[in-house]
């Protein structure tokens, strides 16, 4: 239980997937500006980590090992997760419109956000259980969702402030995240 | 000729991947810290943009429609792989540094982007241009910021195991916050703050 609270830890603060390892940068500069449209993006991405990688885990130890075919893994998972955020997007929409107009436009970006393709990678590399990596996947998810949620709180206070042309927009969403870098950065070493 | 001209050197400054489009910019801030790893990553975009971007403008003519984005990205795939196992076997400690970022690069929009939007509209000799520019600018964006985290958060610089200088004061009080993820997101931020504020590129 601890070992799984660990893995939780470590990837919603210690290596937080768009602070520390650069994942899903485009999301949390593109989306991050209002705080409703934040919260659905973590959602709909935790939830997409989630399947992702409760899909990948049996693909890689049941079919790629055996076959001795790990180095198909890149083709395989983007595969996956294109597939499944398809069959997602089509299963929300037939069952439950009023969510899928919530969640919808953020689906198709899913696709090529690297922080799902990402963390089936990590728990490949570092040989999790099905069970560790549901938890990775789940604090992945939780650390994209906080610092997403946290980014667009700060951004709706930047739209009204005062700054240089050359600084508006971007530049300074860069600033910031280097500032809330620095503040991650004291959860090194915690677990 | 000069529209081959134009598309190439496009990618150079007026449509930066990174600075102008913001497009792929995980691998530019994840490996950034060293010149290494930079140059490194740089040449696998630059061959996996290429390829892709050849083969995309040479079936151009039988992919339509709804399979257009899967068959870009299994193409795209296939050239990741093909370069993750040549770094594998013949550049392992480079393969080691990059880790997943070199998986990564499936997901990296830049180069499903430009399958997208130029190799499946233009014909193949000016989509070589289009992948040639676009790689060379990435390549010079991110050169640029591994220099100055570099040198900033060593005190030296050093190409493949030749130190290529050494700074005075910094070897000794290297600013170490420049090796740190937050080092990369401040030296991209001012460095654009910088570039808008000299005209190289539009404010928002």
């Amino acid at each position: 239980m601890t070992d799984l609270l660990a893995i939780f830890i470590g990837m919603a603060l210690i290596n937080n997937f768009v602070l520390v390892k650069f994942l899903g940068l485009c999301p949390f500069f593109g989306v991050s500006k209002k705080l409703t449209n934040a919260f659905s993006m973590s959602m709909a991405v935790t939830f997409v980590m989630l399947m992702a990688s409760a899909v990948t885990w049996p693909i890689t130890h049941y079919i790629l090992i055996p076959l001795d075919a790990e180095y198909l893994r890149t083709v395989v998972y983007i595969l996956v997760i294109a597939t499944l955020v398809q069959i997602i997007e089509l299963f929300i929409m037939r069952t439950n419109y009023s969510l899928y107009s919530a969640f919808g436009i953020y689906l198709a970006l899913i696709t090529t956000n690297c922080a799902v393709m990402g963390v089936t990678l990590v728990n490949t590399d570092e040989g999790f259980t099905f069970v560790e990596s549901m938890v990775s996947a789940l604090g992945a998810g939780a650390g994209f969702g906080l610092v997403l949620v946290l980014m667009s709180g700060i951004r709706e206070r930047l739209e009204i402030s005062q700054l240089p042309d050359s600084m508006k927009g971007l530049p300074v969403a860069f600033l910031v995240a280097a500032l809330m870098g620095l503040a991650f950065s004291g959860f090194a070493g915690m677990v | 000729m000069i529209k081959w001209i134009k598309e190439f050197s496009k990618g150079l400054v007026v449509s930066n991947p990174i600075f102008v489009l913001a497009l792929g910019l995980c691998p530019a801030l994840a490996v950034t810290n060293t010149l290494d790893n930079a140059i490194g990553m740089s040449g696998a975009v630059m061959f996996v943009l290429l390829c892709s971007n050849m083969l995309v403008a040479v079936i151009r003519p039988w992919v339509s429609g709804i399979v257009r984005i899967p068959t870009f990205i299994v193409i795209i795939a296939t050239f990741v792989t093909i370069v993750s196992l040549v770094f594998q076997a013949y550049i392992p400690a480079l393969y080691e540094s990059l880790g997943i970022y070199l998986p990564l690069i499936v997901v990296n929009c830049m180069i499903l982007g430009r399958a997208e939007a130029f190799a499946s509209r233009n014909k193949l000799s000016l989509s070589i241009a289009d992948a040639l520019g676009m790689s060379l600018g990435f390549m010079a964006a991110i050169v640029l910021i591994a220099v100055i985290r570099e040198t900033l958060g060593t005190g030296a610089l050093t190409f493949f195991g030749i130190t290529l200088f050494t700074l005075p004061v910094l070897d000794e009080q290297p600013v170490s916050l420049f090796l740190l993820p937050a080092g990369a997101f401040l030296a991209i931020g001012l460095l654009l703050a910088v570039f808008r504020k000299w005209g190289l590129i539009k404010n928002d």
